[in-house]
């Protein structure tokens, strides 16, 4: 589907593809979920940063090109059509620095963005404990007063690359005594080799050691690692709760470039009288087209001086499920090399449908599960009355 | 291109629906099924002095367009309203000869085009190989065009009607007749009608769904079991959640596929498809949602909900199928 920008975005739009032809890899980087893929990531991330793509939509001074979120939607469609690598640095530069940006200060901003956007420092996200996942609030994980910062006691779990990466953000409960879950809570952020934090890796249903869950045992934080106001955690939370199911999360180059390939692999296998799986196929073209054009009637509001709310929630179910369509039926379509796993010297396309299908199906469980979304499109969106949570 | 509607297209459209909403629309849905056509042809002269019909004529013939993205606009408030009438099937009309003027039909073209705009016609349309055998509403409508292969014709007559689930459709099958015009030109013609009949269906049907939307929220905050109002059941809740993630995903394929026809691109074929596979799926999981949550009374002829309820599947399956619409969006 054609659609124009004007001569300066087009310009934009070549001058990333152009790039992007001459760094990707030829041959896929292993897996960012394991050790060594991880390693071969980060070292990608710095080759996207010296050219200054790693972070596009960033006021220049951090390293970006102060893109606006058109060019930002530009350049991911034309990242994920180059079939360039998943990016390692994602929980960072989607959750950890929109919430800097929005609540930080100037100090934890040049402190903490330029080496998140070279991959020098990568993130991990510290939020769920073992019996906290959908009802956030009920964390119990402390953050106690002492001299000049925090003691952390507790345990977070589920914490993707917590493994491998170098520092993460998180919520903790700083005040026992307040009238709501969601109050007294403090959003910090600490280090993964700190004294007192034990990393322990937790294998993935992809057999990826990724994940982690953290023991934390009197960690130290300094005050000028606390983001925004102690005791105002939830609010600052929430902000990075939109971003992750919304746009930036999962931008539509992504579906856009599986629907493509999808395509193509339909044409090169399919048996032509099997319309069941061409109407799956179409379905996932169509879904993937509709999600780029509501994208960029988002992005076309926000230009327009509007902002996204709970809207993102309509974008969370939908994308997760789109996800998951256009990988079941590629994997209906590759028939007895379907099941063959990313490590498999025989996956087609190195494995990447593989791969994808089994995170696909993570996908309405992390950044708030669907059902969790679907509670905030009725009471938000419709205005149904609240229900029993 | 364009992603958001103008300000005076959204004016259009709050226009219409101020205006229908205090037309007795659905007293007109009634008594065109029953056969009445005076209330639906006073609303069709109200929807032609807005503007609505003049969307789809030329303006060497008294109108203002073909302006695929009005119409798209206007046919989501039709829809919304559930306003009865080959309303499709008139601007469709109107493509046609519009395409033909000049080709064969110039006679026809004057002769019906500046009526349409002006809502003095009521113009049904039968494409048999885009559409089905039957012309909608032909009984009511001042003239029938039906095209087979490369050759349109102004019916004599019609066949008995054949009623439908939604007794506002009245089908029946197009007879006899004159040629008006023969060749390559009528078959190109009638594809570029078929698409503009497309778009107006899926608008119609997204304008549907809103609107069972709209009054199955309404219902489910009002009615109450187990000492609580149904919609704070979440099962109920979820149910609604899903079915405007449907209809806001539509919204954007509806708007990009009436830019591409209006633009006469190569692609309007698969894109008006996929805007009408989505929006016509989109308003029957509307429609099904709609029924299971006002329960019994949504199986109630008194309701004015089944005017809208009825009407889902047949604008789902009406100028092209979710199966031909698929093949299309994939070129096959
Ligand atoms: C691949 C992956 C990566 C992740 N990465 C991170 C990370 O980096 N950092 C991090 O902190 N966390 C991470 N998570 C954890 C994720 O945020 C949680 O899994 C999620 O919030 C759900 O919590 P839970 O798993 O405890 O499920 P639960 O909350 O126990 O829910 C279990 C089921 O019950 C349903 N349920 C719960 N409450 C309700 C309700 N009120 N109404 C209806 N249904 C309900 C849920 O929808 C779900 O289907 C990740 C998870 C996955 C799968």
């Amino acid at each position: 589907m054609d659609l124009d920008f004007s001569t300066a975005e087009e310009a934009f739009r070549a001058e990333a593809r152009a790039w992007l032809t001459a760094h990707v890899p030829e041959t896929p980087l292993p897996s960012l979920e394991t050790e060594r893929g991880f390693a071969a990531h980060r070292t990608w991330e710095r080759t996207l940063f010296a050219d200054r793509w790693s972070v596009v939509s960033w006021p220049e001074e951090y390293g970006g090109r102060g893109a606006s979120i058109l060019r930002w939607l530009i350049f991911e469609e034309e990242y994920y059509a180059a079939g360039a690598p998943g990016r390692v640095s994602q929980n960072g530069i989607n959750l950890l620095a929109p919430t800097l940006f929005e609540h930080g200060t100037d100090e934890q901003r040049a402190r903490v963005l330029p080496s998140m956007a070279s991959g020098e420092v990568i993130w991990a996200q510290a939020w769920s404990e073992p019996e906290s996942g959908s009802d956030l609030a009920s964390l119990r994980s402390t953050a106690e007063r002492t001299d000049g910062g925090w003691l952390l006691n507790g345990q977070k779990t589920w914490s993707s690359r917590a493994a491998f990466a170098d520092r993460a953000f998180g919520l903790f409960r700083s005040d026992p005594d307040t009238a709501k879950p969601h109050q007294g809570l403090t959003y910090l952020m600490f280090p993964l080799d700190a004294d007192g934090v034990t990393v322990r890796p937790i294998g993935r249903l992809d057999g990826k050691p990724a994940f982690a869950e953290l023991f934390l045992d009197d960690v130290f934080v300094p005050d000028h690692d606390v983001i925004g106001a102690p005791g105002q955690g939830w609010r600052v939370a929430m902000s990075t709760a939109g971003n992750e199911r919304g746009l930036t999360l999962r931008s539509p180059g992504r579906f856009t470039s599986a629907a493509a390939r999808l395509t193509a692999l339909w044409r090169e296998t399919a048996d032509p009288s099997d319309t069941a799986l061409r109407d799956r196929v179409a379905d996932a073209v169509i879904g993937a087209r509709a999600y780029r054009l509501s994208a960029y009637a988002g992005a076309s509001r926000l230009a327009a001086g509007g902002t996204i709310g709970a809207e993102s929630s309509l974008n969370k179910v939908f994308w997760s499920e789109l996800d998951i369509a256009l990988h079941e039926t590629a994997l209906d379509l590759l028939g007895p090399y379907g099941e063959l796993a990313d490590a498999a010297g025989d996956a087609p396309a190195h494995g990447a449908w593989a791969e994808g299908h089994t995170f696909s199906l993570a996908g309405p469980i992390y950044a708030g599960t669907n059902e969790i979304q679907r509670d905030i499109i009725a009471e938000r969106l419709l205005g149904l009355p609240k229900g029993r949570r | 291109m364009r992603f958001l509607l103008d300000d005076e297209q959204r004016e259009f459209a709050r226009s219409l629906d101020g205006m229908l909403s205090a037309a007795d629309t659905p007293g007109a849905v009634r008594a065109w099924a029953a056969g009445d056509t005076a209330p639906g042809r006073s609303l069709w002269t109200r929807l032609a002095d807005a503007g609505v019909f003049a969307l789809a004529v030329p303006e060497r013939h008294d109108g203002l367009g073909p302006l695929p993205l009005e119409l798209a606009v206007a046919f989501t408030e039709l829809g919304r309203h559930a306003v009865p009438g080959p309303l499709v099937e008139t601007v469709a009309a109107a493509a046609l000869l519009d395409r033909l003027d000049g080709v064969g039909v110039d006679g026809a073209a004057a002769a019906w085009l500046p009526q349409i705009g002006s809502g003095k016609a009521l113009v049904s349309l039968c494409v048999p190989a885009a559409g089905g055998p039957y012309a909608l509403d032909a009984d009511a409508a001042d003239a029938v065009l039906v095209v087979e292969g490369d050759t349109v014709r102004l019916a004599a007559t019609t066949g008995p009607v054949q009623p439908s689930a939604d007794p506002a459709r009245r089908l029946a099958r197009p007879l006899g007749g004159s040629v008006l015009a023969r060749g390559p030109a009528v078959t190109a013609a009638a594809a570029y009608a078929a698409e503009t009949a497309a778009l107006a269906t899926a608008a119609h049907s997204l304008g549907l769904g809103r609107a069972l939307l709209d009054r199955t929220v309404a219902y489910v905050r009002q009615r109450t079991q187990f000492g609580a109002a149904i919609g704070s059941f979440q099962a109920v809740k979820h149910r609604l959640a899903d079915t405007l993630v449907a209809l806001e995903f539509a919204q954007p394929l509806l708007h990009s596929a009436a830019l591409a026809l209006a633009e006469g691109a190569d692609h309007s074929a698969a894109e008006v498809a996929a805007a009408k596979v989505t929006a016509g799926e989109a308003a029957y999981a509307a429609a099904r949602t709609a029924l299971q949550l006002h329960g019994a009374v949504g199986y109630t002829e008194e309701l004015d909900l089944a005017l809208w309820i009825r009407k889902a599947r047949p604008l789902r399956d009406a100028w092209g199928t979710p199966a031909a619409c698929r093949a299309r969006v994939l070129g096959s």
